[in-house]
């Protein structure tokens, strides 16, 4: 999830020596001897979470499977969940290594180093770790632009509030969720300058209590519509009980929340991974970093909820294709930090090397930056 | 009533919600510990209580029938750690650790069809004019019936341990089971109804958080808070009424958090603000274990010991 440098999060659900037993566990499940029949290219995931978390891990293992549906017989996909960032994923995709797949997506920040590890070992086979900046000549890495949906959202909730006050449910103090609330707060300034966003750490990735009850202390101080940097969807069913609305993360929420959720941030590798798999099977694959957005598909909007009037639709549909056509960056000036000072000059745009460590909020962004 | 009022009074109720899960699994480790039995699986516990309340639940369209599932998940579940400690004589700690670790998978395995599916949550009871008493009425008349339950356990429980007759066998069984054994009580069938009792109010636990606290089943949901119980355990160096207000100590500190944060009433950083339960723990277990009769008044004297009736 994480990208960038200055990272070393974890993205650990649960006891580290419960996933460290069902991981050993799974790997030995998980990589049933592979059929070499028609010579299908052979292409293992690491996943950090269980397939099943409806988030992060979930919606990398649809994109295993569009590539299962895209390739068919060509390529023999397996699996591996619920790793620990540690010795362990070092462990696991070394046993990919040895059975002789091919290509290797390691998809959490802090698979980074056993990747590497086991890349040195084995030239002849690639790697793709996402979230990371380490490369080597078999080693890629890759992300997604998710600022960008949230600049969608930011148009959204700032036409839907009446309240005026946004609630925003950030994980862990990382560049990629303070991007996210900088994106969805200036957004949604640009369309109402009266919105005040409500920060809330809740320094968690996943504790679907402690979501619930962020989301309850944001609706309190008269929050009325909810994003979340976290990924279980109890911030999305609170905002349905209590009659406000909110956006999804990672995954389409709207089972969760089927008046509240306006929309969704959707993960979508597939599209990525099949690109990648075409390389591998032609030969034009190289070691590169792919950081995509909108414009390529990584970054997916869910449907509209009911709730969207067409107004806002139309607005948040023209956000889109401003990013998409590359007419419109979110973080493009005039862009005031939070004591109201100008840091970047009208017409000026952050560039990708700022906005990998930014750690200072914009103006109209309340709470503090833990640091 | 002012809008001041309004939010604090919703800030106690969210405090009540955040400790309820806590007070159960607490409250079922205190009388497993107090027959001298340390089980370190309430984490695993739960979280089968929390899958199979919610499987049920959405099964059979009964929160209530839900709850039942879940203390018969959370009594399997302990069936096990009581048959490997008790009967096989296998380690606690050892044992303990391994049903959590147990727990957290099956109960991924069992709820795979589960995720995503919605559930009515346990309504709040409404007393009509009662709870519409300004503050009052729905700080005491407002909740779901859990809330309650748990309070009426805490008072059970305390009632049992401190007062009857068969509590004083429990603390016994605990304190000096050969004693116990040699008087003629049935030291290992006590042990197992006390550690049975445990997974009960664990799946009570579990069921509060996926039918009632965020109604839905997602893997690993309990996030830590089995744990958090046991500590609670020794916080409350083994009392029923300390287990209380131990455990609307920590749901207050962590619900008070982000209130503050929301608020942005103070400026401290959060994860200090995330750290507060624990620092607090430790601070009580610094202040009681200065008073050594304290802890060895209440702490069982055999807790996390084999016992062979034939030694």
């Amino acid at each position: 999830m994480a990208m960038g440098p200055f990272r070393n999060v974890s993205r650990r659900r649960f006891t580290a020596l419960g996933s460290a037993l069902l991981a050993g566990a799974l790997a030995w499940g998980s990589l049933a001897p592979v059929a070499s029949a028609a010579d299908p290219l052979k292409v293992g995931f690491v996943y950090v979470g269980p397939v099943g978390d409806f988030g992060w891990s979930h919606q990398h293992d649809e994109g295993r499977k569009a590539l299962e549906a895209a390739f068919g017989d060509k390529v023999k996909t397996a699996y591996v969940e619920d790793v620990p960032e540690g010795a362990d994923a070092e462990r696991v995709i070394n046993q990919f290594a040895q059975q002789g797949f091919d290509l290797v997506f390691t998809t959490s920040f802090g698979f980074m180093n056993p990747t590497l590890k086991v890349a040195k070992r084995y030239p002849n086979i690639k790697f793709e770790h996402a979230t990371g900046y380490k490369r080597a000549d078999n080693v890629a890495t890759y992300a997604a632009r998710f600022y960008e949906g949230r600049a969608i959202i930011g148009t959204m909730a700032g036409m839907m509030t009446k309240s005026n006050v946004l609630g925003y449910i950030a994980s862990v103090p990382i560049p990629e969720v303070v991007q996210g609330i900088n994106a969805f707060t200036l957004a949604a300034r640009k369309v109402n300058p009266k919105v005040q966003v409500k920060v809330v750490w809740v320094n968690s990735w996943y504790d679907p209590g402690k979501e619930r009850e962020a989301a309850e202390a944001l609706i309190a101080q008269g929050a009325d519509v909810l994003s979340q940097h976290t990924d279980s969807p109890a911030p999305v069913q609170a905002a349905e009980e209590k009659g406000i609305y909110a956006f999804g993360q990672a995954s389409d929420m709207a089972k969760f929340g089927p008046h509240a959720q306006l929309t969704s941030i959707v993960d979508n590798w597939g599209d990525y991974y099949i690109a990648r798999v075409k390389a591998a099977m032609d030969g034009s694959w190289k070691a590169i970093d792919t950081w995509d957005g909108l414009k390529q598909g990584m970054v997916h909007m869910a449907p509209y909820g009911a709730a969207v009037p067409d107004a806002v639709k139309a607005k948040a549909d023209e956000v889109k294709a401003g990013i998409i056509a590359g007419t419109l960056h979110p973080f493009t000036g005039p862009i005031k930090n939070q004591a109201g000072e100008l840091v970047v000059k009208d017409g000026e745009t952050i560039p990708d090397g700022q906005l990998l460590t930014m750690n200072w909020f914009v103006e109209g962004v309340q709470g503090q930056l833990p640091k | 009533m002012d809008a001041d009022t309004l939010a604090l009074t919703g800030v106690v109720m969210a405090m009540m919600r955040a400790a309820t899960p806590l007070i159960f699994a607490a409250l079922g480790e205190v009388m497993t510990e107090k027959a001298g039995v340390l089980n370190l699986g309430v984490e695993g516990m739960m979280l089968m209580g929390a899958v199979a309340a919610f499987t049920a639940a959405v099964t059979t369209g009964s929160p209530v029938l839900g709850l039942v599932a879940a203390m018969l998940a959370g009594m399997l579940m302990a069936l096990l750690f009581a048959f490997l400690t008790q009967t096989l004589m296998a380690n606690q700690v050892a044992t303990g650790l391994a049903l959590t670790i147990f727990g957290v998978g099956l109960s991924a395995f069992v709820g795979r069809d589960m995720v995503g599916q919605t559930v009515e949550p346990l309504a709040a009871i409404q007393l009509g004019a009662l709870s519409r008493i300004p503050v009052v009425g729905p700080l005491l008349f407002g909740h779901d019936p859990l809330v309650y339950v748990s309070l009426a356990l805490a008072a059970a429980v305390w009632w049992f341990l401190r007062r009857s007759r068969s509590g004083l066998v429990v603390r016994a069984v605990g304190e000096n089971p050969q004693a116990a054994h040699a008087i003629g009580y049935p030291v290992r069938l006590i042990r197992y109804a006390a550690i049975l009792f445990g997974g009960a109010m664990s799946g009570l636990g579990g069921a509060y958080l996926s039918l009632v606290y965020t109604p839905m089943w997602i893997e690993g949901m309990t996030a830590g808070r089995g744990w958090i119980a046991l500590a609670l355990v020794v916080f409350a160096s083994w009392r029923a009424e300390r287990v209380l207000l131990g455990a609307y100590l920590f749901g207050g500190i962590t619900i008070a958090q982000l209130h503050l944060q929301s608020s942005g009433g103070l400026a401290v950083p959060s994860q200090i603000l995330t750290m507060l339960p624990y620092l607090a723990t430790i601070l009580v277990l610094v202040l009681i274990s200065r008073d050594e009769t304290r802890i060895r008044l209440n702490a069982p004297a055999s807790l996390g010991k084999l016992f062979h009736p034939e030694g």
